[in-house]
């Protein structure tokens, strides 16, 4: 065991790294340490947020699924009821429109016939009295029975 | 091995002598001072660098072994030291790192370097520092002065001469209570800088016999050398710790 100068040489030397490290060593790592501890623990707590916003926002989905398909189901419920009812409208329009055709169609074929039934009565009269003239053509004198005929003739 | 025309004992014993300059007290072993000085400024060198380009984000690969052993450390600070300090983590960080370094220069092989400088005429070569009692009673010292200085700052004079007469027996046996601070006190730096130099010396000394053994040597200085990294991290780790815990006690009243 030699103890000499030596010792506060190294006293010295120690003395000094001790500063150093004090100085320009530990300070720097500890702050970048310290914010690196920061940055994580903000990134995990954004994570977490996240996943909790995404949480909710499935949820919100989910509610306004289930909304929509109450919604569709009334739409669907109540177009079949305006269907319908459409349906009834058009029908009783078209029965009606078929009502006053018929109607028409109706009057009008009394009116021919009643038409025919003139033409035909004059032409029957006609006939008659063609029929009649010729044979009394033979068996009368028209001078005679002119004044009968002009009656039967009156009567049709 | 032992360079020609010497005996064992001649080998051991040269191995064993500082490069001294001047005699009696006023002497300098330059080997401890240059080879401890150089592994501290190299590695707290790199540490600056590193410290001063280290950013938050992703660290690299030196970055992040530097932070995991600065980290460490702080870690057992915390632990043990409940005050708030700006000198017990850089004190702990300088203890632990540069006894390590120094402590490693045990790895490289005994004849290396003191042969490759005796070529340029150096003529002895002790390369491991803490197995010159400078430099670890250098250490303790100092931080048995920074101890000194805690008590007296945090307790206050009166406080200090207080807990020095009264603890641990009481106010009445204050003689034999002095008589016991004085030992537990001296003791501490003592068996601080002895623990450090004495297992660097007898691990040093060991590589040293396994030198002598010729073509044996590397059979058994490679699981010395193996089983010497555990010493060489634990000596480092033992000192830096009892510094934190006798600062500890600096700080706290008993």
């Amino acid at each position: 065991m030699d103890i000499n100068a030596t010792l506060i040489g190294q006293a010295v030397w120690f003395g000094l790294f001790i500063w150093f490290t004090m100085k320009f060593v530990w300070p720097p790592l500890q702050r970048a340490m310290h914010e690196r501890q920061k940055q994580i623990a903000d990134g995990l707590a954004a994570a977490e947020r996240g996943r909790q916003e995404l949480e909710q926002a499935a949820k919100r989905t989910e509610e306004i699924l289930v909304e929509a398909r109450h919604k569709a189901q009334e739409l669907l419920v109540q177009a079949d009821k305006r269907a319908s009812q459409i349906v009834e409208e058009a029908k009783n329009v078209a029965k009606t429109e078929g009502e006053r055709l018929l109607t028409g169609a109706k009057a009008e074929i009394e009116q021919e016939v009643f038409r025919a039934k003139e033409a035909l009565r004059t032409q029957v009269a006609a006939l008659v009295v063609a029929g009649a003239e010729q044979i009394l053509n033979r068996e009368v004198d028209a001078k005679v029975h002119a004044e009968l005929l002009t009656q039967i003739q009156g009567r049709f | 091995m032992s360079t020609q025309g010497q005996t064992s004992t001649e080998y051991i014993v040269h191995h064993l002598t500082n490069l001294k300059v001047g005699t009696g007290f006023w002497s300098l072993h330059l080997d401890t001072l240059i080879i401890s000085g150089l592994l501290g400024m190299m590695v707290f060198g790199l540490m600056w660098r590193v410290a001063r380009g280290a950013t938050a984000g992703v660290p690299g690969p030196l970055q992040n072994f530097i932070e995991m052993t600065v980290n460490m450390i702080d870690a057992q600070v915390r632990d043990t030291f409940h005050g708030k300090s700006e000198l017990i983590t850089p004190l702990a960080i300088t203890i632990f790192v540069w006894v390590f370094v120094m402590n490693a220069m045990d790895l490289i092989p005994v004849d290396f370097l003191p042969s490759l400088l005796g070529l340029t005429g150096v003529p002895y070569l002790k390369v491991v520092p803490t197995t010159d009692p400078n430099a670890t009673f250098a250490m303790s010292i100092t931080v048995f002065l920074l101890m000194m200085f805690y008590n007296l700052k945090v307790k206050g004079f009166g406080g200090y001469t207080r807990e020095v007469l009264t603890v641990p027996f009481g106010k009445w046996l204050f003689p034999i209570n002095i008589m016991f601070r004085v030992i537990e006190d001296l003791a501490k730096p003592i068996s601080l800088a002895l623990r450090l130099f004495g297992n660097m010396y007898a691990g040093e000394m060991v590589f040293i016999l396994i030198a002598l053994l010729g073509l044996a040597q590397p059979l058994l200085a490679v699981p010395w050398a193996i089983f010497h990294i555990l010493i060489i991290t634990l000596q480092a780790f033992v000192f830096m710790m009892l510094t934190i815990v006798y600062m500890a006690m600096a700080h706290e009243s008993h």
